[in-house]
């Protein structure tokens, strides 16, 4: 997208907003420039600084796949600065984006394993963007198995596609934390659930995202059921300015979050400073 | 090519002058006439370099400013709709060509690590490469080091030319001026008048005699596999960190210390995007928007400092520490910590670490 230089964002429009939760909202977006918008090219997991101009920049992993380029999708949840005034805007509204950035899944490895997805609240929004490539690339993965939870059946997103992932073959395991009025589903932490499912860490891979204290019991229930370090996966979360290696924030002893990450193996994060 | 050149004390300010028509001329300059403090500021007629002594501030702003605007946006009213707007993006304008002169060998060293991070990696920095690109340095060879400089002990030393353009050697009654580079080179005419041989001989002399000063005693380039020994030791990086007041004043005045922040001034409908100098010594820095910050306290981000230049930039790039052993930090800590003290104790097991220094 950047030609020249890395720090000028796109120009791009809000077409659609998609109220997930009390504090989490949804924003498709088309870049102004066509022809930029038709070439733009990213791989699931990798990640956009968008821009409110007179408030700033934030980062958001782009949620939609890039199997489906009608627009951009991101879901940003309200805790600070941009993300209110982001919540503020309208359809119609402009917002700058500089994406892609960061390194994203490597699908290609991933080609012939079973999956299982490990999502907690706003957690999920990097992991649907690998789930519904796969969705779109289904012969290239083998069984697919999907444990997203939240605190309240209102704090899910993306609630109006589930029955499109479970259509499309998946093994959709959801999950609050508390009985809820009409909740039909599971009813425990994420990592509970985890070792009651029990996926067969043969050849699998698990990909998980979440609250730091849910990815901490999470790995511990995933080593229990015998996944190794190299077969799990996750994206990290770390405070970043210019997303491109240079403003010297995101780092992990040698390694910047923002060009070698967001997302790391766990075997890559073990031998890494502990500083998470 | 030309020779040697000459400038005599008195004739510095003509040289200046001249050179200030061309393109911009930064000289360490006394603030408020008195040496106390020493900062780079554009060449003026009634300005004249302070070359005896080290600059209070190094001459980072110059190719990085301490806050510098991105890019301007506006909004523009949309004819067809008065409730929509469109924003408008204008990028920076070009910069002219620029001279320092009087910089140091440390002072220099520190754009080498800049040019690492802003100009080598996976993306280059527009705003710095443009200045980078205009900027020439001519460089003094230094024989005022003082107790707090190690520049030797980090890979480099006070003859060391890497990077400059312009040699600039004290001699009797003025400089002797030799030229390093070809863009260097091409501002030697201005540079005064050819040196004799006698000045030529005694400028030898005094390169040699420099060249031969170590400066700073201990060697603090190998310590990448120390620090990570060290990383997970709390004790002693609470020991080192517990003075410390986090105020930020070491990586203020600090030539490598490159990191920063964005945000946005706006008012009404049109508005900058600026970018200025922050610290990994503040609580802000990595705080993440969960509340969660990787380095909640001053102990983390004291070893981030240390880590960062001597451990994680030497093992990224081809063993080069990300401090030139300018000292400023060593002179203007409000608490006297001293940083060669915490980079020498990594090695030391906790019975011989002096915390007190
Ligand atoms: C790779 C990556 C992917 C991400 N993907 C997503 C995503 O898909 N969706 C999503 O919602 N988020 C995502 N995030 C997180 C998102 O980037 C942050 O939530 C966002 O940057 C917050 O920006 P903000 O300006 O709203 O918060 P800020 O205003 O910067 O606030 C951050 C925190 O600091 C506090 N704070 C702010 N100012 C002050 C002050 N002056 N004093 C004290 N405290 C203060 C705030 O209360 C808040 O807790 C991602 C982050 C990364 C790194
Ligand atoms: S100058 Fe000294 S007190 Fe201030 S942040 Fe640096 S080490 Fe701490
Ligand atoms: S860390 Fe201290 S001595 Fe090293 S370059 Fe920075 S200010 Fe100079
Ligand atoms: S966000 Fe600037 S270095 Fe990673």
């Amino acid at each position: 997208m950047f030609v020249n230089n890395p720090y000028r964002p796109e120009p791009a429009v809000i077409k659609d907003i998609i109220q997930e939760t009390t504090n989490i909202r949804t924003f498709r977006i088309v870049l102004n420039d066509e022809e930029k918008m038709r070439n733009f090219s990213f791989k699931p997991g990798q990640v956009a600084q968008l821009s409110v101009f007179g408030v700033g920049e934030s980062t958001f992993v782009i949620n939609s796949p890039p199997t489906r380029k009608d627009y951009l999708q991101f879901s940003v949840m309200a805790v600070g600065e941009v993300t209110q005034a982001l919540h503020k805007l309208d359809v119609g509204d402009e917002v700058g984006v500089r994406a892609p950035l960061g390194n994203g899944f490597d699908v290609e490895a991933l080609k012939g394993y079973n999956i299982v997805f490990v999502g907690g609240g706003i957690g999920m929004a990097p992991l649907r963007t690998l789930l519904l490539y796969m969705l779109d690339n289904r012969q290239d993965y083998g069984d697919i198995i999907v444990i997203y939870g939240a605190r309240s059946p209102e704090d899910l997103c993306y609630r109006y596609e589930f029955d499109k992932w479970r259509d499309g073959g998946i093994n959709l395991v959801l999950t609050v934390d508390a009985e809820a009025p009409g909740w039909k589903e599971n009813v425990g932490f994420v990592p509970t659930i985890l070792a009651e499912v029990e996926p067969s860490a043969h050849n699998r891979m698990a990909i998980t995202c979440g609250p730091p204290i849910m990815i901490k019991f999470v790995l511990a229930g995933l080593k229990e059921i015998g996944f190794e370090n190299h077969q799990i996966l996750t994206t990290l979360e770390k405070r970043m300015k210019c997303g491109i290696g240079i403003c010297g924030r995101c780092n992990i002893g040698t390694k910047y979050v923002c060009i070698d990450g967001p997302v790391f193996s766990y075997e890559e994060l073990s031998k890494m400073l502990p500083e998470l | 090519m030309r020779g040697k050149t000459f400038i005599a004390h008195d004739e510095l300010p003509e040289v200046l002058e001249r050179l200030s028509k061309a393109m911009d001329v930064w000289i360490p300059t006394a603030i408020n006439d008195e040496k106390y403090e020493i900062q780079f500021l554009p060449y003026q007629s009634d300005r004249l370099p302070v070359l005896d002594r080290q600059s209070t501030m190094p001459p980072k702003k110059v190719i990085f400013p301490q806050v510098e605007t991105l890019l301007h946006f506006s909004r523009k009213k949309d004819e067809n709709n008065p409730f929509k707007s469109h924003i408008k993006l204008e990028d920076e304008e070009e910069v002219s060509p620029v001279l320092v002169f009087g910089a140091r060998p440390c002072d220099v060293r520190g754009f080498l690590v800049f040019d690492e991070v802003y100009l080598n990696g996976p993306y280059k920095d527009p705003y710095y490469a443009k200045r980078r690109k205009k900027t020439l340095f001519a460089t003094l060879v230094c024989e005022t080091s003082d107790n707090a400089c190690f520049c030797s002990a980090v890979g480099s030393g006070p003859a060391d030319q890497t990077g400059s353009d312009l040699w600039i050697i004290p001699v009797d009654g003025g400089y002797v001026i030799e030229a390093l580079t070809e863009r260097g080179e091409n501002l030697m005419p201005e540079m005064g008048k050819d040196a004799t041989e006698a000045q030529v001989a005694e400028a030898r002399d005094v390169q040699e005699k420099v060249a031969g000063l170590r400066v700073g005693e201990a060697d603090l380039t190998q310590n990448s596999d120390a620090f990570e020994d060290r990383f997970s030791d709390n004790e002693y990086w609470r020991d080192m960190a517990f003075k410390c007041i986090s105020c930020g004043i070491c990586t203020y005045v600090c030539p490598t210390c490159y990191c920063f922040n964005i945000t946005d001034e706006a008012k009404d409908l049109d508005g900058e995007r600026i970018r200025s100098w922050d610290s990994c010594m503040f609580n802000h820095f990595t705080r993440e928007a969960s509340g969660h910050n990787p380095r909640p306290s001053k102990l983390e981000r004291y070893r981030n400092r240390i880590g960062h230049k001597f451990s994680y930039f030497p093992k990224k790039y081809k063993g080069m520490i990300a401090c030139c052993g300018c000292g400023r930090c060593i002179r203007r800590c409000p608490v006297a910590l001293d940083i060669r003290n915490v980079v020498l104790s990594l090695k030391k097991n906790k019975e011989n670490v002096d915390v007190c220094k």
